[in-house]
């Protein structure tokens, strides 16, 4: 653990910890490593980690009354030599159906970019995405890894409602809506898989340093699935699991 | 058991809040006015975690099927049992069909009804707090049944020495820590954020509460990073806005301020046109 990393107190009963201000997978496997020390450390209950690009929040429950000590000593377990805990990282394969049906942007964005559906398509699904951290709804994963060529600006106005499963574009990041939500984003296409469920055992089954790739589906497979998902005992494996 | 008849403006189940699912993005939840829902349920023998009706702005009509005792504190909304008027942080007995009802809101925003026992709705990741898509609805509906467990036995309030602290209701000082981002202020919005008073606009919800006043501002936004209830947010067009109890888990804009718990529970008192100050602690 080699970042000089900064620490705030952010209220009476949490410590927030930055490192530097980059979008780094470097960066994301210290933060991850950092965040399974805090939590084989301390009893699951005592507290709560939210973890960013950059920064760690720990919400404790209960008030700090000496923060300076409690700092001191996240400093030391932060520089601590011990063995590296292995965190097993999946590779998902989330099927996506890009068409005008469900990409209702698809043909606008892809004029606007001068390229052509087929090539907006083949740029999406192309890379592995690494998954940062899940923020903004619950089950919405920020995703690092878009091609250059697919960066564009959002929509000036963001008024119109985004349908769950959307996979959209906007400024430099790629995302998959899970939930109906105003947004301004461009949607290029929709997964029938839902990245939420309060229901489940584990509600979003994605977890930060997973890695993603898209498939493209089409109107039948992503009809199938969309039933498929809908059962009880419905379950998205990973195509691999790497420790 | 509880019928709703009349659902009022936005009525809630709430609880202390769901936690341990932040790290997937889902929101904390719980009673805004934390201080009056949990001296509701203390005055009944409650747990302080146990749910309560949140009340906002316009109260419901509620028919109990069921004997039980209530407790009704945090905003004053003119309380009546059978059409008779009640008192707050008292404990009341009711009867089968007896009905509760609700005048027009005199002071602060939101009501908190505790019952003996707490409302047995639905827990879904540890939390009985109404949010949706976790749970199924976000407020009560008319016609909705709400679940207690019937108590006929005569009980005296508990605490009863205890006294409420009227200063969630009246105060408009907010106490803040400096935020995170907040060395990056230019001395004039540092000045301005210590010594003006800041206008609730209309936008004000359980997720946020943003402030009418626009603040000149050169500051960008952030890398989106970890946000809690309280933190108060600049937008690069120089609005203030401070997230509550419903709020993202997190944000892209610097967070200037820090409110202390108190102070959310003061601010989920407030609604719009209301002014607030801002007093900056170490």
């Amino acid at each position: 653990m080699t970042y000089d990393i900064k620490f705030f107190r952010y209220n009476e009963h949490s410590i927030l910890i930055k490192w530097p201000p980059l979008i780094d997978v470097n960066i994301l496997n210290d933060i991850l490593e950092f965040k399974n020390r805090l939590q084989k450390k301390f009893n699951k209950q005592k507290l709560e980690v939210i973890s960013s690009y950059n920064s760690i929040l720990i919400v404790y429950n209960y008030t700090i009354d000496k923060f300076n000590d409690e700092i001191s000593g996240l400093k030391v377990l932060y520089n601590e030599e011990s063995a590296i805990n292995f965190i097993t990282f999946s590779t998902w394969e989330i099927p996506v159906c890009y068409n005008s049906t469900y990409g209702v942007d698809l043909e606008d964005y892809s004029k606007q970019k001068k390229l052509s559906p087929t090539d907006v398509i083949a740029l999406h699904s192309r890379p592995v995405y690494t998954v940062y951290f899940i923020g903004f709804l619950p089950g919405f994963l920020y995703l690092g890894g878009l091609d250059k060529q697919l960066y564009h600006n959002r929509k000036t106005t963001p008024s119109r409602a985004l349908k769950k499963g959307s996979v959209a574009i906007g400024g430099q990041q790629t995302g998959i809506y899970p939930q109906d939500s105003p947004g301004g984003w461009h949607v290029i296409g929709s997964t029938p898989i839902s990245m939420f469920n309060s229901r489940k055992s584990t509600p979003c089954f994605i977890k930060p340093g997973d890695k993603l790739k898209f498939r493209s589906i089409d109107n039948i497979e992503y009809e199938q699935l969309a039933i498929e998902s809908q059962k009880a005992n419905f379950e998205l494996k990973p195509i691999s699991e790497d420790a | 058991m509880l019928k709703v008849l009349e659902p009022g403006f936005f009525t809630t189940i709430q609880d202390n809040g769901r936690f341990q699912y932040r790290d997937i993005g889902v929101p904390v939840s719980g009673a805004m006015d934390g201080y009056s829902s949990q001296f509701a349920n203390v005055i009944l023998g409650n747990t302080s975690d146990m749910a309560v009706l949140e009340i906002t702005m316009v109260g419901p009509k509620l028919q109990f099927l069921k004997p039980t005792f209530i407790v009704i504190s945090g905003a004053q909304m003119q309380p009546k049992l059978n059409g008779k008027r009640i008192e707050h942080n008292m404990m009341v007995q009711v009867r089968p069909n007896d009905i509760l009802s609700f005048g027009k809101l005199e002071s602060g925003f939101r009501a908190y009804l505790a019952i003996k026992g707490g409302f047995k709705t639905e827990v879904v990741l540890g939390s009985r707090s109404m949010y949706v898509p976790v749970t199924d609805k976000d407020r009560v509906k008319a016609g909705d049944i709400l679940n207690y467990k019937p108590f006929e036995f005569k009980i005296s309030a508990k605490n009863a020495a205890l006294n409420y602290r009227t200063s969630v209701i009246g105060s408009n000082e907010l106490q803040v820590f400096k935020g995170p981002e907040y060395g990056l202020l230019n001395s004039n919005i540092k000045e301005k954020l210590e010594n003006i008073s800041f206008k609730v606009s209309s936008l004000n919800n359980r997720m946020a509460y943003q402030m009418e006043s626009v603040l000149i501002n050169d500051l960008d936004t952030i890398l989106t990073g970890p946000v809690l209830p309280g933190t108060v947010q600049l937008t690069p067009s120089g609005k203030l806005i401070i997230l509550m109890r419903d709020c993202q888990t997190t944000g892209g804009y610097p967070r200037v301020l820090q409110l202390t718990h108190s102070s959310i529970n003061v601010l989920s008192q407030k609604f719009s046109g209301n002014d607030i100050k801002f007093r900056l602690g170490e």
